[in-house]
């Protein structure tokens, strides 16, 4: 019966696929079309625009040789920014990790008038532009301004020193810590908490060993990408900083005063160092997202 | 005993409602710290923003604009950001469609790659862009020979901006198009449509929302970008000059009232896009809501209904 009717009624095409094994022409469409031509144009874009200018810093620094480059990027006023740099960019995202915590929670977790308008402005950081962050923040914090004038009769000067850029770093790396939290706060297992209070734990001792150890990932990872973006941030902080050699300059601003003195191969050296620090912590934070991502599916 | 049992076990219930529930005083202090937090560190520098440009009145605000300089930063910037975010959005959606509708060895790695431009200093975003077509660089001498000028010049803003804003819209497209999978696509080839077809259809109204986003924040720092445009610019007054390289010139010669005032325009930009933000997860909200209770509505419906 079967063959009869591939014989008359199907056609020929259709005929061979079923005889062949073969998947009718519906079936085997499972793909979309057009991976080779968005793929193709993707890749080629990413080549022109990222990969191939980034290339540039590591082949050039390669031409330099060894000394060369380890004097251009180890110099006692490059160790010096780069102390400077990674300082205070891992003091500002520490507290972040704190003060972030404690908003996202508060944010998530409690109803209080004006709470959507606050949330919406944890982003400001990420949307205004960092020049106008580097300004309006001198402008708080020099000795006339809103702050200054307050702290400066206490001895605490906060423009122009080390702890001016930390405020800077501070303001551009909070939304980082706020916005990894939430969700996961958000997606918190409340049976969780129950029982440990069933249990007999306080809050104190629930927050301690049930929720805290559940929120780390997500926290590391929000203190990883405050980290990273502090490291990096040149617009925010070259306002508020005073730029002192040895005292309160940051290893971007040493790369711009290089180039300006047309001292590039300087500028492509601390270039190097910087970018391999990225890298490495741009790995870390994948690999903190995957142990995050693990931690959440198991809860 | 069942008795004993009962009345222990809603005991405990009561007490562990008891103990979920934060102190009134907890609960307060939090907030107030949390708030004290972002008042400080948030709300201080916007508020200063504007108290610093209308410090000498409106009238000076106003006439702070009234400057060839400054139109001319506000027209660079608008040109720069007409260039760079119409690229980086054709560029997302071929991305988004290869990685989040197909698979293919290498699909990881690729993302990593299209994330770089975030992890990367904007200072140095400029320096390679320098190191490849300055006068000193790769192309320099070539470049020099054919009278073409990139550095110190708008091509170079142009593609620096181009570099920090390239992940934007391809990192809101991703997730949105893996969120929504291939059935409806798949569906919609059965019943005929072409590939463009299924994707104007049926993948682009999906992903509007999260398309627009991905637009507003790449404009937002396409108009924004200081470090790495500040490399490459020269800061030649109304000729390479932004609005965030003009704030910086206004603010190192003291002019401190046009320097707020312009940082204050960008402000305003800043704002609508939180405001823009906020507006599309309210639309996407409402949007949920209204599938759920009515589950015909989806593109794939409409277009059958076609």
């Amino acid at each position: 019966m079967t063959t009869m009717l591939n014989r008359n009624f199907l056609s020929k095409k259709r005929r061979r696929q079923i005889k062949g094994g073969g998947k009718p022409q519906w079936r085997q469409r499972r793909v979309l079309p057009g991976l080779p031509l968005t793929l193709g144009l993707s890749v080629t874009y990413l080549s022109l625009i990222v990969l191939l200018p980034l290339s540039t810093a590591f082949v050039e620094s390669a031409g330099m040789g060894w000394r060369e480059f380890v004097q251009a990027a180890f110099s006692p006023r490059v160790m010096a920014a780069y102390k400077l740099t990674f300082g205070v960019a891992l003091a500002a995202a520490l507290l972040n990790a704190v003060f972030g915590l404690l908003v996202a929670w508060v944010l998530t977790r409690y109803q209080f008038p004006g709470r959507r308008l606050i949330d919406a402005l944890v982003d400001l950081p990420f949307a205004l532009p960092t020049a106008v962050a580097g300004i309006a923040l001198t402008a708080i914090y020099a000795r006339n301004g809103w702050m200054g004038s307050w702290l400066d009769p206490l001895g605490i000067k906060v423009a122009f020193t080390p702890l001016g850029i930390g405020v800077a770093l501070v303001f551009i790396g909070l939304p980082f810590v706020v916005r990894t939290l939430q969700p996961v706060i958000e997606e918190l297992d409340a049976e969780l908490e129950e029982a440990a209070a069933m249990l007999g734990a306080s809050r104190w001792t629930t927050f301690r060993r049930v929720i805290f150890p559940l929120l780390l990932p997500a926290l590391l990872t929000g203190f990883a990408l405050a980290f990273a973006r502090g490291i990096g941030e040149y617009g925010s902080v070259v306002f508020i900083s005073g730029n002192m050699p040895g005292k309160t300059e940051i290893a971007p601003l040493l790369i711009v005063t290089n180039l300006e003195q047309y001292d590039y191969a300087g500028a492509t050296a601390i270039a190097v160092v910087m970018l391999l620090a990225s890298f490495l912590l741009l790995l870390a934070i994948n690999l903190l997202q995957r142990w995050s991502r693990r931690r959440i599916g198991h809860s | 005993m069942s008795g004993f049992t009962q009345s222990h076990l809603g005991h405990s219930a009561r007490s562990a409602r008891r103990a979920l529930a934060p102190s009134p005083w907890t609960k307060a202090a939090f907030i107030v710290l949390a708030l004290a937090f972002l008042a400080l560190f948030l709300f201080l520098p916007l508020a200063a923003v504007f108290s610093e440009a209308l410090r000498k009145g409106w009238g000076t605000f106003v006439s702070s604009f009234n400057d060839t300089d400054a139109l001319h930063a506000i027209k660079l910037t608008l040109l720069v950001a007409g260039i760079a975010v119409p690229l980086n959005t054709v560029f997302g959606l071929c991305a988004s469609w290869a990685i989040a509708k197909h698979d293919f060895p290498g699909k990881n790695f690729l993302l990593t790659l299209i994330d770089l431009p975030f992890a990367i200093s904007p200072v140095i975003s400029g320096l390679i862009y320098v190191l490849l077509f300055g006068a000193h660089g790769w192309l320099g001498p070539w470049l020099a020979e054919h009278d073409i000028q990139i550095i110190f010049a708008v091509p170079g803003i142009i593609l620096a901006t181009v570099f920090v804003t390239f992940p934007f819209v391809a990192r809101e497209l991703i997730p949105a198009m893996q969120a929504q999978g291939n059935d409806e696509e798949l569906a919609a080839l059965t019943l005929g449509a072409s590939g463009w077809q299924a994707f104007r259809r049926v993948t682009l109204p999906n992903v509007r929302w999260a398309l627009f986003y991905g637009v507003v924040l790449c404009n937002a720092r396409a108009m924004g970008e200081f470090g790495a445009v500040s490399v490459v610019s020269g800061h030649i007054r109304g000729e390479t000059n932004t609005m965030p390289l003009q704030v910086e010139i206004l603010y190192n010669e003291y002019n401190f009232v046009a320097a707020f005032a312009m940082a204050a325009l960008l402000a305003l930009l800043a704002l609508a896009t939180l405001a823009a933000k906020s507006l599309i997860e309210w639309r996407v909200a409402s949007q949920l809501r209204a599938d759920e209770r009515q589950p015909d509505n989806t593109p794939l419906h409409k277009l059958a209904k076609l």
